[in-house]
């Protein structure tokens, strides 16, 4: 747990260094460890290998561009990225941008409170092992939630299981997630 | 600071998270999401967790010149500017996004009785549409062919499962059959809905119910 920690202080320190300095190295150590996975998630998600390949560059370099707007006190690097890849993805899809929260007012010259950040980079790294934990069946249904671009009704349909137990399975999930967090 | 009582459950914010809903519904849930801090941090939860899983992943193989590839598209343009956030109305942010203003920026097209409404978005998945129903008007009792969201975003109105008022998000579906009123305190009540299929109205009201149906 205490590795996990270091690690996410680390991303976050790579991050305000392309945010501030345009730091290409550190860019370049990000682009490493998160590139693949962006890869694998948007193959995952159904993208053959080239559009994959494409799809991820883009998201990669829109990190880039919007560093300065991360907040280290609202979500983890994955987890901002995630969202990038996610919103990347939909846009895909359809012809028309995804219909994003309103912003909330920060802006690059509010520091975000350092207490809620670390808070923040320790529930992040709980919530990772918490998933590296769960049993096999849990872990798949919540993966295939992510990646899979299922609803509830359709991994039902998938795995030919009733609705209700899916449904109930995704929350015992959440609720021990929860639970392992608090 | 109360927050909002009618929250969003969780298996569609979680499908929000991941990104598996219609538009039409994405549209309704980010702009519920905007009048909430609670579902805010619950969405955020969510994330979170697409976030551990993106990390859990197991690396694919990605092109031999992959970064330099997208550093060059990085030279390209750097684009640092903060977006100003427009000022707050009626209207969240996401649909002065979409109609590029607030109430009186909506194209309202009368159904009759007073009751507007303006579809924003229609696809094959789902319609979103604003409603505008005078204060102590009832909508027309109907079912639903699929799921219905509806989010408050003036006055309130009041159905068989409780008393809605502005940043409440109201879930109906095959089950449910309802009659909403507009509360009758003067303020008329604005509502941006959601559907995944035609509503089935059973009592037709002819004047109002007809344009309603015919979305
Ligand atoms: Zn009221
Ligand atoms: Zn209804």
């Amino acid at each position: 747990m205490a590795a996990n920690e270091v690690t996410e202080a680390h991303w976050v320190a790579r991050i305000t260094a392309i945010a501030k300095d345009e730091d290409k190295s550190a860019f370049a150590e990000v682009f490493r460890h998160f590139a693949p996975r962006v890869k694998a998630f948007l193959i995952k998600s159904g993208a053959d290998e080239s559009l994959a390949e494409e799809c991820m560059q883009d998201v990669m370099a829109t990190l880039w561009q919007k560093a300065h707007m991360y907040d280290a006190a609202r979500a983890s690097v994955a987890t901002w990225i995630f969202t990038i890849a996610r919103n990347r993805k939909i846009d895909l899809i359809r012809k028309n941008a995804r219909p994003e929260p309103e912003d909330l007012p920060w802006g690059p010259e509010e520091q975000p409170d350092q207490a809620d950040v670390l808070a923040l980079q320790q529930d992040s790294a709980r919530l990772t092992d918490a998933i590296r934990q769960l049993p096999e069946k849990q872990r798949r249904l919540i993966e295939r939630a992510y990646f899979g671009d299922l609803t509830h009704s359709e991994i039902a349909a998938e795995t030919g299981l009733p609705l209700g137990t899916i449904k109930s399975r995704i929350r015992l999930a959440l609720e021990r997630l929860r639970h392992s967090m608090s | 600071m109360t927050d909002v009582q009618h929250q969003i459950p969780d298996d569609l914010l979680m499908g929000y998270a991941t990104g598996a809903l219609p538009q039409a519904f994405d549209l309704v849930i980010a702009t519920h999401v905007s009048m909430s801090d609670d579902v805010r941090s619950r969405l955020a939860g969510f994330e979170a967790l697409g976030g551990a899983v993106l990390e859990d992943l197991e690396e694919a193989e990605i092109a031999p010149d992959s970064l330099e590839q997208t550093l060059a598209r990085i030279g390209e343009d750097t684009d640092r500017t903060v977006t100003a956030q427009p000022k707050a109305g009626v209207f969240p942010g996401p649909l002065r996004a979409l109609l590029g203003g607030d109430t009186d920026s909506v194209k309202w097209r009368s159904v009759g009785l007073g009751a507007r409404q303006a579809v924003l978005h229609a696809d094959k998945e789902g319609t979103a549409r604003l409603l505008y129903i005078p204060a102590g008007q009832a909508m027309p009792e109907h079912s639903h062919g699929g799921m219905e969201l509806t989010l408050v975003l003036q006055g309130g109105y009041s159905a068989d499962d409780g008393h809605f008022v502005r940043g409440d998000l109201e879930v109906a579906d095959n089950d449910t059959h309802h009659t909403p009123i507009a509360d009758d305190d003067g303020e008329d009540c604005i509502c941006l809905v959601a559907t995944d299929a035609r509503l089935k109205f059973q009592k037709l009201l002819p004047r109002i119910a007809q344009p309603f149906i015919g979305i």
